[in-house]
């Protein structure tokens, strides 16, 4: 029995040194690959073709300068990824959340439909109707606009469906009762009341739409031809089919850590949040 | 009576607030996929400089589609990738969510653990691909480290050879997504009952025992979702390969993939195969997603 019990203890020894070695092997190969590109941006074109080193260079705010001075409209890309996904984020989750409340707060007729349905419709991809999508959108004479890279967003089925979860867990029907009596009303009670109580949801589904809008490249491709209209991504495969490669490595390493580098940040800041509403937002079992 | 108005008053906000969700899905998603759909029965594309069409064929878009041949080597090239992506994925997953959740393994640092293996989620997926793209060129530091070491004399064409430039686009899904995978998978796995460890310990179980016996039949209804989800963004395969090989899906378009395939007939304007394709498309990631919906559905009524 003694015997027995100490194998197992020396078992659990030996398996958490086993999760280490191999967490540590993982984390390498998630990092390894930012660590380069950080090093190789801050090298210049001579030093690049030499072959590669582990310690940076002092070159990055030379790569920097000839990238900006170069042909691709680095910060007009710039600012329209943050207005596209900026605005976005902010549309979406504001009327997901209403379309959550509507369904969580109200009993109608149609509810029973219309719930089942969104659920089901969550799941398609956007791509399949894309066709159709940039007809409509040409027909409306808005290509090179923003405008239908934004309004989409206010019909998100999957972030309704997680706000709807945390809206069932943490909005009690009586506080809205207490509110209609001291006579507020509902378009009123959903701003001042429901709003800043679903901060924590809203919160972590602004920064995941704001992510997956920055990172978007199938739709904002087929919709922006002007230069000046075009978001980061959309030069990302520019730059791909330009061959800059023959040119200057060190420019094409800095516009790949200015496309990464800023999510990197903010996630870094925000991480034990959206590790956190990741798991949150997982089938409940 | 009273009561029962005020009831009808207030309801009819239900409505209210639905409105923004529906005008904008009805416009922006409903309109398309009928436009979509419509278009799939006309030809309509542009041969050199003279438009041909639209003129009504029926279901002859379908049958060229079909009879092709082409649509079957991007259906298998998509099946492929997503296969070497989705088996490590969830291999990996699996085994990193069973140390996470395990009360008796007490690993230190899983936060930081946790927020590395989900920082690859979010970088933008092109980026990531023409990061890799430079790093794999033969000229490029992967090589240049590999000759270093002295491991390879010349230059290894990662991007020229179809089992390494699918590995390549397999390994970047999948260091983007077992994260997220992991992620789901523990929260699953931190639901299970502890009393059923416990008991498990009791009668003298092993870890490998627990898991595959308790861990792994309970979790069935998320590996479901999961390995549903995950198919369903493997059709959607895009970014990744396009950028990679910058839309020539080669070597040998052994690398296209459907979406790329429909993202060409987009651009070239042949509308009524871009329609074809979204049709066939749609019905399999309905279908998908209609078991997704039941097996969540499911899950819901139990707990």
């Amino acid at each position: 029995m003694e015997n027995q019990k100490k194998q197992k203890g020396m078992s659990i020894h030996a398996r958490r040194s086993v999760a280490y070695i191999v967490l540590v092997m993982i984390s390498f190969f998630c990092l390894f690959w930012f660590y380069v590109l950080f090093i190789n941006a801050t090298r210049s074109n001579g030093e690049l073709q030499k072959g590669f080193t582990l310690i940076p260079s002092t070159n990055l705010l030379t790569n920097w300068k000839n990238l900006v001075s170069g042909t691709l409209p680095i910060w007009s890309g710039m600012l329209n990824s943050l207005i596209v996904s900026a605005c976005s984020a902010v549309l979406c989750v504001y009327f997901s959340t209403m379309t959550a409340y509507a369904i969580h707060a109200y009993e109608f007729k149609l509810k029973k439909f219309i719930y089942p349905f969104i659920l089901m419709i969550m799941m398609i991809p956007t791509q399949v109707t894309a066709l159709g999508f940039v007809k409509l959108v040409s027909n409306m004479g808005l290509e090179d606009s923003l405008i239908p890279l934004i309004v989409p967003s206010v019909a998100s089925p999957v972030v309704f469906f997680y706000i709807k979860q945390y809206m069932e867990s943490s909005l009690p029907l009586s506080l809205i009762e207490a509110a209609r009596i001291d006579g507020s009303g509902e378009f009123k009670t959903f701003n001042a009341i429901v709003l800043p109580l679903m901060k924590p949801a809203i919160a972590v589904q602004a920064i995941f739409t704001f992510v997956s809008s920055w990172n978007n490249y199938f739709t904002p491709a087929l919709i922006l031809h002007n230069d000046k209209k075009k978001t980061l991504p959309i030069l990302i495969a520019q730059l791909r089919s330009a061959d800059w490669l023959k040119f200057d490595m060190g420019q094409v390493y800095v516009m790949i850590a200015f496309s990464i580098f800023p999510v990197i940040i903010v996630y870094l800041i925000l991480s034990k949040h959206i590790v956190q509403g990741v798991a949150l937002g997982s089938v409940k079992g | 009576m009273k009561k029962n108005a005020k009831a009808v008053r207030y309801n009819k906000w239900g409505y209210i607030f639905l409105i923004p969700f529906i005008v904008v899905f009805v416009v922006f998603q409903l309109i398309p996929l009928v436009t979509t759909i419509y278009n799939s029965f006309f030809e309509n594309y542009m041969s050199g400089l003279t438009q041909v069409g639209p003129n009504f064929v029926g279901m002859e878009n379908y049958k060229k589609l079909f009879t092709g041949g082409d649509v079957w080597i991007y259906a298998k090239n998509t099946m492929v990738m997503w296969i070497l992506c989705f088996i490590p994925q969830i291999l990996l997953s699996l085994l990193l969510g069973a140390w996470f959740s395990d009360v008796q393994l007490k690993l230190k640092g899983s936060r930081f653990f946790k927020t590395v293996i989900y920082l690859p989620n979010l970088i933008m997926a092109s980026a990531f691909a023409m990061l890799f793209f430079t790093l794999f060129s033969d000229g490029g530091p992967i090589n240049s480290m590999l000759m270093q070491i002295g491991f390879i004399d010349t230059p290894y064409k990662f991007l020229s050879n179809t089992g390494s430039a699918r590995g390549l686009i397999a390994f970047m899904n999948c260091l983007m997504w077992f994260g997220n995978t992991t992620i789901l998978l523990m929260a699953g796995m931190m639901g299970i009952d502890t009393s059923l460890f416990e008991a498990a310990e009791v009668d003298g179980a092993t870890s490998t025992q627990v898991f595959f016996k308790i861990t792994l039949p309970l979790l069935r209804p998320i590996l479901v979702y999961v390995m549903i989800t995950s198919l369903l963004g493997g059709l959607q395969l895009f970014d990744v390969p396009q950028i990679l090989t910058n839309g020539t899906g080669d070597p040998m378009r052994t690398t296209m993939t459907l979406i790329m395939f429909l993202n060409k007939h987009l651009y070239s304007k042949n509308y009524g195969m871009a329609g074809a394709l979204s049709v066939i498309l749609f019905i399999i990631s309905a279908i998908l997603s209609f078991i997704v919906f039941k097996v969540t559905g499911n899950d819901k009524r139990k707990g």
